[in-house]
């Protein structure tokens, strides 16, 4: 669905509202081509059109919440949508005044097109796997457009549409061995391509060494910018939204409290004006520029969706409670540098499968994954078999990091649970004195 | 599914050309109902209807999704599968006259004694705002909710073999969580059927004691406050049946099915340790480990009739006395590599295309109580209920953490123990197995959040398991 056409389904739907109710419309649409690799080969592929409808609403201090998937024709939507509303109507005469009920009482608008036309998936696709020819290349290609849309009878109109590509991937030489690359954006770079392969065939060719089984303990450790994203997302998982410090389930309670420290060079931010995803909530609320998460080591700001922000008197900063655009400062590490100053120990290329391990202590493990060697006297030696760490934030970012990359990646998010996710992170390296590994 | 019938019939007279097809048409609705700290949280009323068509044709296979069932939308659906069917075939990993074919005709609906709507949406927030009182009992719980989620998915599934699969799930999944603090300790516990998932109607309430549990849940929440560490040590480890799904789930499901074997998974979800030759001859566990893939329990989460491409349905033991026999994988990855399988390739919506998928994978009873099997331990920690998953991508290294422990000394259940989490390696884990609880220590349980797959896709899956006893187990507790 197009943005005349979400407008112009939102216009009837506000036209038809009586007495004192307030309606909000949402709109997450994508057309999308998925294409899984295997072996170099296509594995299965097809494409996806979806345009789901969620609404918001209210009558005084009543609300109820609905979703449904639209069509794209009018008629049918209309009568659909309608339906819903007829239902949502039902349920809330039965719901009881809510207290945090919360939405953005001025109106506003914006509108935002990004990307460019890609060539055709298939297109891109044959010339990938002819540029990889004797790769075992496996991963998914992620195409097409994405809108996001807000309406609301109190005259709120947005439009956020992007078209973008985002090639997940991965080289296999056997079993456990493999590198691992990305390649997304908004414009489609065929030398981008073929410098990520020649970066991978220069990984497997240290693959090929026989890999090194470590010992459990703890190891000097170089975490690229992949892993240490890996990192960032468990301390995305409960560490900044409001609810859970206000309700003491932060794995930051210590740091908030000033018990446990992070090292002066973390400085983490929200980025909503860098990011992919759009700058406003489904309640109407414009979202700042930037939030100030972690600075210089101690904490800042939460992030505020809409109920809480109305629960606990603050201003809103967030669409919801996760970060969707994460940025950790650059630090003064040349990435040349990082070998020589990790001398002996690991070089981390991926961390997978991140669980909290206690998040009283801010402790997780997980598991090293693709592009993780052992490095000696500042040379990478070999591969090492996978290892599980188990370890504490509170060490890694705190008493034990010992460097900062200058460089800094962008690492756009390849995951399609609810649709072709927006987030992003923008993450250098990090060198730190000690990794626990336990298994 | 009379709406989706009339799709189907839409789709049928613009059947198109092509070797083999399949329109896959799926209604998904469900009903959000939460009471958090006695405040009623915003109700929500979701559905989703859509469509699949799959096109096999000249060797390549393709499929597109929509959520336009007009004339036209599905014509531009068969339009784009054709395309993807063509590139398949031209670049494809297989020869798609390989993919399986179905002319099954069959109906389920999933059992439902007390429908969602024997109860008033005002009997139902009465409900919750009870459990809701119930969980306050103390200053240092901190937040607490309690929750009914109910959930019907209404699938049809037609081939151009004639096939004709017309399945309704259906189930209701209560809930409750007490969050307490105390200083920097804050511990969380789940009950009232939050990891008791099956399928079923309002039933479900009863059967998991759903307002009656509220002050257990919050007396362990503020327990575990106090409690000491978990030890760190090499102990005896009893597993309730709550914690035996995940470890089920996570070192027997998702090593044994056959699109990780092959290697379509490496990207995302892993490969496996598990290898082709392995089947019929390798020592998974030890003879106490039986383990089935079951369609055919009642209210199970994935009791069905046949899969998402149609291949009907039946028990098959994955391992029996310990030796492994089969993979979890479904018609296609069958013929690819040359092994039996499962009905088991599935799909989480209509805009998603079916891939091997755990159904419901079972570890059968042995014999004895639980008493019995805690008369059996000298030293030993008791577990239940995840709180913390983690493995490697070929499924091997494990660490697992759970919500709640208790100390096991002389064959008796002594104090409780907070964070506590254990490690091992599946292929060494299964095989430390010594005791398994007998046909009334049985719990029905599932998972509703397995996610996999590219492009990812989160589905449920039922797990039956009774408590299980394994022998000198690395567990541990929390601390920096």
């Amino acid at each position: 669905m197009n943005q005349d056409g979400f407008f112009a389904l939102t216009d009837r739907l506000n036209a038809s509202l009586s007495g004192s109710e307030v309606l909000f419309c949402t709109l997450n649409g994508e057309a999308s081509d998925f294409v899984r690799l295997n072996r170099n080969r296509i594995r299965q592929a097809g494409h996806v059109q979806s345009s789901e409808l969620g609404v918001m609403l209210t009558d005084g201090s009543r609300q109820v919440e609905g979703h449904c998937v639209l069509s794209g024709e009018m008629k049918t939507d209309l009568a659909q949508v309608r339906q819903v509303l007829a239902r949502l109507r039902e349920r809330l005469v039965e719901m009881p005044p809510d207290p945090y009920l919360h939405y953005a009482t001025t109106a506003s608008a914006s509108s935002r097109f990004v990307g460019a036309q890609l060539p055709a998936a298939a297109e891109l696709l044959a010339t990938l796997i002819a540029a990889a020819d004797g790769l075992d290349v496996v991963g998914i290609w992620a195409s097409g457009d994405l809108s996001t849309g807000l309406a609301s009878s109190l005259g709120h109109r947005h439009w956020h549409q992007s078209h973008s590509f985002n090639l997940d991937w991965s080289c296999y030489l056997e079993t456990d061995k493999a590198v691992k690359a990305s390649l997304a954006g908004l414009q489609w770079d065929g030398a981008a391509l073929l410098q990520r392969l020649e970066a991978l065939r220069h990984g497997l060719r240290i693959m090929a060494r026989p890999a090194r089984t470590l010992e459990p303990g703890r190891y000097r450790a170089y975490l690229a910018p992949a892993a240490v994203n890996e990192l960032l997302h468990m301390l995305s998982w409960g560490g900044f939204d409001l609810k859970n410090h206000r309700t003491q389930q932060t794995p930051l309670l210590q740091l908030v409290r000033g018990t446990r420290q992070f090292a002066p060079q973390i400085t983490l931010r929200e980025e909503h004006q860098r990011g992919l995803a759009a700058g406003f909530t489904a309640e109407g609320f414009m979202k700042p520029d930037a939030v100030t998460l972690l600075a210089a080591g101690q904490f800042g700001e939460c992030l505020v969706d809409a109920r809480s922000g109305k629960e606990y008197g603050v201003a809103v900063n967030a669409a919801g409670d996760t970060p969707e655009a994460l940025a950790l400062a650059a630090g003064d590490m040349p990435e040349a540098e990082v070998l020589a100053r990790l001398g002996t120990g690991l070089y981390v290329g991926n961390l997978w499968y991140c669980n909290w391990s206690d998040p009283n202590e801010c402790r997780v493990t997980g598991m090293t994954r693709f592009g993780s060697y052992w490095v000696e006297n500042g040379e990478i030696v070999c591969p090492i078999k996978v290892m599980r760490f188990d370890d504490s934030l509170f060490h890694l970012l705190g008493d034990r990091l010992e460097g900062v990359t200058c460089e800094r990646e962008l690492l756009l998010s390849a995951e399609t649970y609810d649709g072709r996710s927006t987030d992003s992170a923008l993450v250098p390296g990090l060198l730190v004195g000690g990794l626990t590994l336990a298994l | 599914m009379e709406q989706l019938t009339e799709y189907a019939d839409r789709f049928l007279a613009q059947a198109p050309a092509c070797d083999y097809w399949t329109l896959r048409l799926v209604a998904q609705d469900s009903d959000h109902l939460e009471v958090r700290q006695g405040i009623v949280e915003p109700s929500t009323l979701a559905s989703s209807l859509g469509a699949m068509v799959t096109i096999v044709k000249s060797g390549g296979i393709g499929y597109a999704a929509t959520s336009d069932l007009s004339v036209s939308g599905l014509a531009a659906a068969v339009a784009r599968a054709i395309a993807w069917a063509q590139a398949h075939a031209r670049l494809g990993l297989f020869d798609a006259s390989v993919h399986p074919r179905s002319s099954t005709r069959a109906d389920y609906h999933a059992p439902v004694l007390e429908s969602w709507k024997a109860l008033t949406i005002t009997d139902k927030l009465a409900l919750l705002r009870d459990a809701n009182h119930a969980l306050a009992l103390d200053e240092r719980i901190v937040d607490w909710s309690a929750w009914l989620t109910r959930q019907r998915s209404a699938h049809l599934l037609l081939t151009s073999d004639g096939g004709r699969i017309a399945q309704v799930f259906e189930s209701v999944q209560p809930g409750l969580v007490a969050v307490a603090n105390a200083g920097s300790q804050t511990q969380r516990r789940h009950g009232g059927g939050a990891d008791w998932a099956q399928q079923g109607g309002l039933e479900r309430l009863a059967a998991v004691h759903f307002v009656d549990d509220a002050p257990r849940v919050a007396e362990e929440a503020l327990a575990l406050l106090t409690a000491p560490e978990c030890p760190t040590a090499t102990r005896d480890l009893l597993l309730l049946p709550s914690q035996m799904v995940l470890q089920i789930h996570e070192s027997i499901g998702h090593p044994l099915e056959l699109d990780r074997i092959l290697g379509d998974e490496r990207n995302y979800a892993g490969t496996s340790f598990v290898t082709p030759g392995m089947f019929g001859r390798y020592r998974y566990g030890s003879e106490l480990l039986d383990v089935t893939f079951d369609p055919t329990v009642p209210g199970e989460l994935v009791s069905m009739v046949a899969d998402d491409v149609g291949t009907p349905a039946r028990r098959e033991y994955l391992i029996r006395r310990g030796i492994l026999e089969r993979p979890l994988g479904g018609a296609l990855s069958q013929a690819r590599a040359g092994l039996p399988g499962t009905a088991a390739t599935r799909a989480s919506s209509w805009n998603r295309p079916p891939i091997d998928r755990m159904g419901n994978i079972n570890l059968e009873p042995g014999e004895g109580s639980l008493a019995d099997l805690i008369a059996r331990v000298e030293r030993g920690v008791l577990m239940d209920t995840n709180r913390s998953w983690s493995i490697d991508d070929s499924r091997n290294k494990f660490q697992f953490g759970c919500e709640w422990g208790r100390l096991i000394e002389d064959g008796e259940l002594r104090g409780v123990v907070r964070n506590p989490g254990y490690r091992g390696i599946s292929a060494e884990f299964w095989r430390s197995l010594d005791g398994v609880g007998g046909p009334e220590t049985l719990e029905i349980r599932g998972v509703t959040n397995c996610g996999k797959g590219e492009p990812n896709q989160a589905v449920s899956v039922g797990h039956a398991s009774p408590p299980c006893l394994f022998r000198d187990v690395a567990v541990f507790g929390g601390g920096a």
